[in-house]
């Protein structure tokens, strides 16, 4: 008989297939190679695919934009882009020393964000930016259009979405879910166009300033509603409470009397 | 000589006479999914072809170890891991591509066919005739996948990859798209026509009936 062999990989080997140690020991081996394999493409490949993500948002802005009536020639007359503001929330101005580009490392300082108390945070966020980018389209008149990224708690996940409201910001022009993590088919259908379509000329406020938007539960009966979708009543009391949010005084509220004002 | 022989057969087998999805109806459920445009039915081909290819090669290198009854999980963590590579290259690289494949390369992992050869060929043979026998299955799935995907973007919206190759009527062409093409059902209906052309010119491939009509009950009745 050759004498015992030391190496622990060959005796790991020569161990019989069925033996416990061996099981537990090939198995603990596969798994912590798979998830070395998966972690590392995942985390070397994030930054393409962030910067993937970012210009799909940058078509969808366009998208959302040309798809609601009447902008593709306003936008052919206003030379086809869209001006960009960074805002800051709590004053409804535009942000003094935060820019697009520097939006991004601003809002990774935690003294940039409001934490928000349970009465007031019905979108489900937890706590909000103080500075976000909006796209505003002008005319002679001052702002024709503003184009408002939101986010909202939905059945799945966190909603993102952005809203194009009109110039008299009250009456919506459209919106685009840029991302979502509803149930595919029920609520996931938040980004069918056809759904989408619900909401130009939807009235944001009642003639009190009252927020009044709401997904309907069936169809909308009222100038303030859209319709809901059936099966997905969850998801549309969560774009409900995100556009009540977004739109009320901890929201884009004081931005949406400063345009009303004419200061943009 | 003869190694080169069984080589090619492994190889050209799977194409048609052992065709995985028509004669073995396997790993339909993505044929059907993936094929409203040839676009698509590549990639998911191409993606589909090299999970499949990796997985028995790596599978085939650790044959000798893997413990019978932790066999399947094993072969599962070894696929599934390669899907979510290939998945996240996919996403960096191909990002349009892959929208469009949402979830179905995710759900390569279940595909019957990927386990199937893993099974029942990797499992018990050298690392490089299993890696042909799965490249071969791999080409034999393409196959059908860009036949039924060419079929229906050709004739659902008168493209091929995307390129106009039959004038719509609305452009003032004769072409008038059949919507259905584009739908599940077609793809069942294709599938099945593609069954019954191979089986009708290959005929040791149609199998033996399961019930035999009860026409003698119905004439005595």
């Amino acid at each position: 008989m050759a004498g015992t062999d030391w190496n622990p990989w060959r005796r790991l080997l020569a161990l019989p297939n069925e033996s416990r140690a061996k099981t537990i020991i090939v198995a603990f081996l596969v798994s912590a190679i798979c998830a070395l394999l998966v972690s590392s493409a995942t985390v070397l490949l994030r930054p393409i695919q962030t910067a993937n993500r970012a210009a799909e948002e940058q078509a969808r802005i366009g998208d959302l934009v040309r798809g609601i009536p009447g902008m593709a020639a306003l936008l052919e007359e206003s030379g086809g882009t869209l001006s960009t503001v960074v805002i800051n929330l709590n004053t409804g101005r535009a942000a003094q020393d935060v820019t697009a580009e520097t939006l991004d490392a601003a809002l990774t300082d935690m003294a940039n964000w409001t934490v928000l108390d349970a009465g007031a945070d019905i979108a489900g966020l937890g706590q909000r930016p103080n500075f976000a980018q909006i796209f505003l389209l002008r005319d002679d008149d001052g702002v024709s259009l503003a184009l408002l990224p939101v986010a909202g708690q939905g059945y799945g996940g966190q909603i993102d979405a952005i809203l194009a409201v009109h110039g008299d910001m009250n009456t919506i022009a459209g919106i685009a879910i840029t991302q979502h993590a509803e149930t595919p088919g029920l609520g996931g259908r938040i980004e069918d166009r056809s759904w989408q379509q619900n909401f130009p000329g939807t009235i944001i406020r009642d003639d009190s300033g009252d927020v009044r938007f709401s997904v309907a539960r069936g169809d909308a009966t009222t100038d303030y509603e859209v319709d809901g979708i059936t099966g997905a009543t969850r998801t549309g009391s969560g774009i409900t409470r995100m556009m009540r949010f977004w739109l009320g005084p901890d929201g884009y509220g004081p931005l949406i009397d400063a345009i009303a004002r004419g200061e943009f | 000589m003869s190694a080169r022989i069984s080589f090619w057969t492994t190889l050209t087998d799977p194409l048609i006479r052992q065709n995985p999805v028509t004669l073995q109806i396997l790993g339909i459920c993505s044929a059907l999914a993936v094929t409203t445009t040839l676009a698509t039915a590549l990639t998911m081909s191409v993606s589909l072809t090299v999970v499949l290819t990796l997985a028995a090669g790596i599978i085939s290198l650790i044959r000798r170890h893997i413990p019978d009854t932790i066999r399947l999980i094993v072969q599962i963590v070894i696929v599934a891991s390669l899907v979510i590579v290939i998945d996240q290259i996919l996403q960096a690289y191909f990002a349009d591509i892959s929208r469009a494949l949402s979830v179905y390369v995710g759900l390569i992992t279940t595909n019957c066919l990927v386990l199937g050869r893993t099974e029942s060929y990797a499992r018990f043979n050298a690392p490089l005739p299993s890696m042909v026998d799965a490249f071969g299955n791999g080409l034999g799935y393409s196959l059908v996948l860009i036949v039924i995907g060419s079929i229906r973007e050709l004739f659902g919206m008168g493209q091929l990859f995307g390129a106009q190759v039959l004038p719509l009527a609305e452009n003032g062409g004769w072409f008038t798209p059949l919507s259905l093409m584009l739908l599940a059902p077609s793809a069942f209906f294709l599938l099945g026509g593609l069954v019954w052309a191979v089986r009708s010119v290959r005929t040791e491939q149609v199998e033996p009936p399961d019930h035999t009509p009860p026409l003698q009950r119905g004439a005595v009745e």
